[in-house]
């Protein structure tokens, strides 16, 4: 235990203020993943538009998002705003705007596709035997597109738990920084103190998305005929 | 908006973009290289190898790059591993993307028809040779979009090398911005390289994915 610096785990409150962390990046990723569920799919159908305009926009708005990495975004609200505009963001809000800005795209364009892998002639049957347009889209169309975005949206959001990790940077005290923090005070008492914290930090941040992907696989599974 | 400041910083930015262009390709390199070794050796169900090779990616891709690296750079040393930032950036680069890379090219491999296999085997070729000269011609065709889009998420991903004190792109930015105190100049610097990096890959992308649609013909 002391070798691998696991013991400075159980010193104090030391374990729960990693898990403290832990829950402030969660807390940030959950609030940023209920923003781009909804917004995104408001987007999504917006996409699906035929009006060149709202295409040419939010094609840009999703490359910007694909092209740009995340830590950018982060700076660019975070000092960028904040100095070009004068307001006062606090790091937590920042990256909140950042991941709901980011989650937004990524789930829009998943809602897009799954509209849009629905076969046409689905539409053309239901046409066919005389359904109205809103009874199509709620029975016919709307259910199967589901089936196939709840897997896709799933790894969406474990995509954005993982990416939450980068507001460490912008000086969010999440669970890195806590690390950070037990390290240093623990440095003359366990000098091997970095290995066991942050090997705890892994396999926090494992059980945080691992079910999250067992579920997305299953239901791909389950679901894909 | 100071164009002398921005002139001034764009060598260093410059030198600052090579080693994110060096780190991060070789870093999709490896991930390519471990990515059809494991989706090769899952496809075949080769045992003990394949069941490593699953709990390597369930491990990889559920954890964030930027643990990985505090792991590979920070822990490891404490062990009596001491690996360099450079090497921890392109090996945590490569087994993160190796997982991504695993799934694309198995679901290439997957998608195949078991016909044209069981066709190239009773043409007398080996199991090998099926792999080679059938299989992953088409498998490959079949993974470019999510190959490329892999890649585009790789190259991001070097953004965090900076947390290990690696001077790339981020870093000179986090730096000058600490110095000079301008911020708007150095950020627009800051979105024009990743732009310089990453918009050639995308529109390539873009480009490949319908000239590779032969992947499909006459089905």
């Amino acid at each position: 235990m002391q070798a691998l610096g696991l013991d400075v785990l159980f010193k104090g409150s030391n374990l729960l203020r990693l898990l403290g962390g832990l829950w402030k990046a969660l807390e940030i990723s959950l609030i940023a993943v209920a923003l781009s569920l909804i917004l995104g799919v408001l987007f999504g159908i917006l996409m699906t538009f035929r009006n060149p305009v709202i295409r040419a926009l939010s094609r840009i708005y999703l490359e910007i998002v694909r092209i740009m990495p995340q830590m950018v975004l982060l700076f660019l609200v975070f000092f960028g705003t904040t100095r070009v505009f004068g307001w006062d963001l606090n790091a937590e809000a920042a990256s909140v705007i950042v991941f709901a800005f980011w989650g937004t795209a990524e789930m829009g364009d998943l809602v897009r596709g799954a509209v849009i892998s629905v076969p046409k002639h689905q539409y053309e049957s239901a046409f066919a035997l005389g359904m109205t347009k809103s009874q199509t889209y709620f029975t016919i169309i709307i259910p199967q597109a589901i089936r196939q975005l709840i897997p896709l949206s799933i790894n969406l959001i474990t995509r954005m738990i993982k990416t939450t990790s980068l507001v460490m940077m912008i000086g969010v005290v999440e669970v890195l920084k806590v690390s950070q923090q037990i390290i240093e005070a623990n440095r003359m008492t366990s000098p091997n103190a970095a290995f066991g914290i942050y090997l705890t930090v892994f396999v926090l941040y494992f059980i945080a998305c691992w079910p999250f992907s067992i579920l997305a696989k299953h239901l791909e599974r389950k679901w894909s005929n | 908006m100071d164009w002398n400041v921005i002139s001034k910083s764009i060598p260093l930015y410059w030198d600052a973009m090579l080693l994110t262009l060096k780190i991060g390709w070789i870093g999709v390199a490896l991930a390519t290289l471990i990515g059809l070794v494991s989706a090769v050796v899952i496809h075949f169900r080769i045992p003990v190898l394949s069941v490593i090779f699953k709990i390597y990616i369930e491990i990889f891709r559920n954890t964030p790059l930027l643990i990985q690296l505090f792991f590979l750079y920070f822990a490891l040393p404490k062990i009596g591993i001491k690996i360099s930032a450079e090497v921890c950036g392109w090996l945590g680069l490569g087994l993160l993307g190796g997982s991504y890379m695993s799934e694309a090219f198995r679901s290439g491999i997957e998608a195949i028809d078991i016909v044209q296999r069981e066709s190239a085997l009773s043409l007398g070729m080996t199991d090998f040779q099926v792999m080679i000269h059938v299989i992953l011609p088409q498998a490959l065709s079949y993974s470019t979009p999510a190959f490329v889009a892999n890649i585009i998420f790789l190259l991001k991903e070097t953004s965090v090398f900076s947390a290990i004190s690696l001077m790339d792109l981020m870093f000179r930015a986090k730096d000058l911005i600490g110095l000079y105190y301008n911020t708007a100049e150095y950020l627009v610097l800051l979105v024009v390289f990743y732009l310089i990096i990453l918009l050639p890959v995308s529109i390539l992308g873009t480009v490949l994915e319908r000239r590779l649609r032969y992947a499909s013909f006459g089905t």
